[in-house]
């Protein structure tokens, strides 16, 4: 792994952390309304994988999808812009913290109906393989959608035609409320798909190098013409299903087992050569300070200043786009009709 | 000059011309590729297009109507064959849910050139899950377009059109009238495929109606002269949008309007056109606007019952009559 690489990686997964909390924050305020279904604690999974993907790639993600639309490279503005149902939004405020579209940067969509993404991966797919582009379909989904009739449909589909699908499953346990153990017969998502000839591998989802390396290895595999893959990342978010839900459905020890494997922490502990301080810890986030303490003496890339500095370029940033988001105007309802009849062309009807 | 065809035959041509001319039109669906179409509607475009221009599909209509979205988005021209309307019901959340609002709630940045055809209808004692209409369900969502042609030069023009234009379109061909026969002539220009066009004029009564019913609605209206009353039958080719003028326009001249569907009448398309007719027209009727559709009854195999459930040559004369006459009582 490259430096440059890895301080990258970082540097998307404090400004993930900031953004989503920020939003958490604007929500409260009545900024962003709607359901608003936040990211912390899964980071590595956007961030590892999309970090993999080439531009050319296409990436269909869920309604969980701000982070893959800010890693993918939309500017936090217009992704702020966009929970905020301004003009200037991604969707221009069409489409809401659920509905994010970037045609320019192949992000396909976020898709509010669990268990949408695989179609429309496999349709594009299936469009790359009849014109045999050397391109691939990145394509999200959670552990809770992995027992809609679609997933299956379009494993099926897309292994019988050898379309260059790469399916990845964040698993974050839970499908809202309801715990793996309870919604699915076979908790291993990985092992599904060998009912479809799909080669797969579960990957720490908390470690955000395994999971760019897995992604990595899978689409050079899609790329020589093995066909679909399928990853199991096994995350966890930190907070409830959307801002409607205080999560307490889950035992505190659980969440705070899974804080102690924070991705954000685990990628500090790669990249800081020495051992920092309280106060830095807590300047990066409210991670788990115990982790650290077993990575001290490392090779490292970064200096405990640096990893402060960024996360309050990140913090600027965040602010940066709240303030862009407030002042970009509101739609009016000729941008409803406009983007409703946005493929009319030249026809007139009655 | 305009040669007879079948229908099924003009929507054949109509799927080789397209796809002669645009390598980014594509068929799928179930059997549509070695077996020809359940109805032949596909035949012989797998021998001369391959397997990835016409592919055969699993049972999966929600997967593959959901593929014919993604493909559109990346700005193919899938033609998705749903074998019959029925089906259809497991593709609803592709068709409403993506198809209809992507190109929308991306704030109109996707083109959605799909096409869906649906077979579908009361045919022959098909029984309740293989004779519906669903015109009422897709008709309720903003972002797409149906078009319902009756004659081999509309099914041909029709099909054409939806495969040309960008928005996600669904074609309701009537399974009963595949193997009806008409005028094709190439060279007529198209009208444009959202236009109802007056099949017959007449003085007496507007009568609105589509599809198969628009076939019936015409042999009644031969028999209804003969008893002196004129009906101007008006077949709507398209249920979204639908083409008002063209209705108000004639109800100005007959104040009087009858619409029939085959359809359940109970939420069915003809309410409506009945509803929107009525405040569009309200003092230019002579008589209460009247639906004569079908009864909300899941269609029974019984072939006595199966045909009563639906309009017939005759229920739909009784209506007309009915129709004039509460005018002239009231």
């Amino acid at each position: 792994m490259k430096r440059d690489n890895l301080i990258s990686m970082l540097h998307d997964m404090l400004l993930a952390r900031a953004f989503e909390e920020r939003a958490a924050i604007e929500y409260t305020r009545g900024n962003i309304a709607g359901f608003l279904h936040l990211y912390p604690g899964e980071e590595a999974v956007a961030v590892g994988v999309l970090h993999a993907a080439e531009p050319s790639d296409y990436i269909v993600s869920t309604y969980r999808e701000h982070i893959h639309a800010l890693v993918r490279g939309v500017p936090a503005n217009i992704v702020m812009a966009e929970l905020f149902g301004r003009r200037d939004g991604c969707s221009k405020g069409m489409g809401g913290s659920m509905h994010l579209f970037d045609r320019e940067r192949r992000f396909m969509g976020g898709y509010g109906i669990v268990g949408e993404t695989y179609p429309v991966a496999t349709g594009i797919a299936y469009t790359i393989a009849m014109q045999e582009l050397p391109e691939a379909v990145i394509c999200f989904f959670g552990d809770g959608a992995v027992n809609q009739g679609t997933f299956h449909e379009s494993l099926n589909m897309a292994s019988l035609w050898n379309l260059p699908v790469l399916f990845v499953c964040e698993n974050n346990r839970y499908q809202i409320g309801t715990e793996i153990h309870r919604h699915s017969a076979v908790t291993n998502v990985y092992k599904r798909a060998c009912g479809y000839r799909i080669p797969a591998e579960y990957v720490n989802g908390m470690d955000v190098l395994a999971v760019y390396q897995a992604t990595q290895s899978a689409l050079q595999r899609i790329r020589e013409g093995t066909g679909p893959q399928l990853l199991e990342i096994e995350t966890y978010r930190f907070r409830g299903h959307s801002m409607s839900d205080p999560g307490s459905y889950r035992p505190k020890v659980e969440v705070q087992a899974f804080k102690d494997e924070d991705p954000v922490t685990i990628v500090l502990e790669e990249s800081i050569p020495n051992y920092p301080t309280e106060e830095q810890i807590h300047a990066v986030g409210e991670d788990n300070i115990a982790h650290l303490t077993g990575h001290l003496h490392r090779e490292g890339y970064i200096q405990p200043e640096g990893v402060i500095l960024m996360k309050k370029e990140a913090d600027k940033t965040v602010n940066h786009a709240v303030e862009y988001a407030q002042q970009s105007p509101e739609p009016g309802m000729e941008d409803a009709w406009k983007a409703l009849n946005c493929n009319r062309g030249k026809e007139v009807l009655i | 000059m305009a040669a007879d065809i079948l229908l099924w035959e003009a929507l054949n041509k109509a799927l080789n011309v397209e796809m002669a001319a645009d390598d980014s039109v594509f068929i799928l669906g179930e059997d549509v590729g070695l077996y020809g179409g359940s109805y032949r509607v596909t035949q012989d475009l797998y021998a001369k297009y391959g397997e990835w221009r016409v592919r055969d599909t699993p049972i999966s209509e929600g997967g593959f109507t959901g593929l014919g979205v993604g493909a559109a988005m990346v700005g193919m021209r899938p033609v998705v064959e749903i074998m019959t309307i029925n089906f259809a019901l497991l593709a609803l959340d592709a068709i409403i849910n993506m198809a209809a609002k992507i190109p929308f709630m991306s704030g109109g940045q996707f083109p959605m050139p799909l096409v869906i055809r649906m077979p579908g209808g009361v045919a022959k004692q098909l029984a309740a899950q293989h004779s519906q209409r669903l015109e009422h369900t897709l008709m309720n969502a903003p972002g797409l377009r149906i078009a319902v042609p009756s004659t081999p030069q509309d099914a041909w023009w029709q099909l054409r059109q939806a495969i040309r234009s960008n928005e996600p379109i669904v074609l309701l061909e009537h399974e009963l009238l595949y193997f009806s026969k008409g005028p094709l002539d190439a060279a007529l220009e198209p009208i444009p495929m959202h236009r109802a066009v007056v099949r017959r004029p007449g003085r007496d009564l507007t009568l609105v109606t589509y599809s198969r019913m628009a076939v019936l609605v015409l042999q009644a209206a031969k028999r209804l002269s003969a008893e002196g009353i004129e009906v101007e039958v008006i077949d709507l080719r398209s249920l979204s949008p639908i083409d008002w003028d063209t209705c108000t326009g004639s109800i100005q001249k007959t104040h009087h309007l009858l619409v029939v569907e085959e359809d359940c009448g109970f939420a069915g398309a003809g309410a409506e056109i009945v509803a929107t007719l009525s405040e569009r027209c309200f003092y230019e009727l002579d008589a209460p606007a009247r639906r004569h559709a079908g009864l909300n009854l899941p269609t029974p195999y019984n072939g006595a019952l199966e045909s009563a459930s639906i309009p017939t040559v005759s229920t739909i004369m009784d209506a007309a009559r009915h129709t004039i006459l509460s005018g002239e009582t009231s």
